[in-house]
């Protein structure tokens, strides 16, 4: 295996974190539309953090070795078509993503307030947080921008 | 063989995206799966939510990935071969991987459901523990199988 293959078995695997972590955010995003506790919704930070690690790492992966076998590898070149539409696409997944998770941060604050006020029971406020329809719309968004990042990356239109 | 291997024909995009993407969906869901299962403390919430990941979204994902390879396979030069030329090493990880976790993963499945019905009574943590510890060896072995696939070792 040469170099360059390393890092193509590198980047594919960031792009598998990637869409792992945003995976673990659809398994959560259902999980906690019926989580109206603060210790409820608490009790998912561990896999959050699972999921944040997932999608940063996935995220900071695909786009820096993405760009370094743009550069490297035989035949294809930064300016190339499919090769920007890419970077457009995960810039765009970045910033939505990055809302999402804001979006849902709202539920996880409101939780830690009530516990920290001692209030441990059901709290309508916290379910309806929970249940963001904007965050679902986003992550919907961002998994959209994410398959037709995949789509790009095997039919390489142009190339 | 691997000049080969890097060249691809249109007509093998669709497959491989629906390989791909099942792969993916496949690591996303046992990810989950053992995340959850390695958190819950004990919580049966937390433990149905891991086998639940396992069952809806891990197994589809699986069905997807190997959908998807064995129609890839059909159409590739792979399954052309000269007698007593050997498919490449990456393809036999793939493969290993693939069939090997599948048996993994029904076990796991299985252990997995019998415990979420035994947490009814209070008991099934240790199946679901063992669910989790298969899950785990999973993911480490798909982590090889994507090394494999997409680096395409000799």
């Amino acid at each position: 295996m040469s170099f360059d293959d390393w890092i193509l078995a590198l980047h594919v695997l960031s792009a598998f974190a990637f869409v792992a972590g945003m995976v673990i955010f659809w398994v959560l995003i259902v999980a906690v539309r019926r989580t109206d506790t603060p210790e409820g919704t608490i009790r998912m930070e561990p896999i959050v953090k699972v999921g944040n690690a997932a999608v940063g790492i996935g995220a900071g992966g695909t786009i820096v070795l993405g760009i370094w076998l743009a550069f490297s590898y035989g035949g294809y070149d930064i300016w190339d078509g499919w090769i920007i539409a890419a970077i457009v696409l995960w810039a765009i997944a970045a910033a939505v993503g990055q809302r999402t998770g804001n979006a849902y941060m709202q539920g996880m604050n409101k939780a830690q307030e009530l516990q920290a006020a001692g209030q441990t029971g059901p709290n309508a406020e916290l379910l309806a947080l929970n249940r963001t329809q904007n965050g679902v719309l986003l992550h919907a968004l961002a998994t959209v921008v994410v398959v037709l990042i995949l789509i790009d990356m095997i039919w390489k239109p142009g190339a | 063989m691997s000049v080969i291997a890097s060249i691809r024909p249109d007509s093998e995009n669709f497959p491989l995206f629906v390989h791909v993407l099942g792969a993916m969906i496949l690591v996303g869901g046992t990810l989950t799966g053992a995340s959850a299962l390695a958190f819950a403390r004990g919580e049966a919430r937390h433990l149905r939510l891991g086998y639940w990941s396992l069952l809806a979204v891990a197994l589809p994902g699986f069905v997807l990935m190997r959908v998807g390879a064995a129609w890839i396979y059909s159409r590739s030069v792979w399954d052309n071969l000269p007698e007593g030329t050997d498919d490449p090493a990456w393809l036999g990880i793939g493969f290993i991987v693939a069939d090997l976790g599948a048996l993994l993963f029904l076990i796991s499945l299985i252990v997995g459901g019998i415990g979420v019905r035994r947490l009814q009574d209070g008991k099934g943590t240790g199946l679901l523990k063992a669910t989790m510890v298969i899950s785990i060896v999973l993911l480490a072995a798909y982590v090889v199988a994507v090394w494999a696939m997409a680096g395409k070792p000799d």
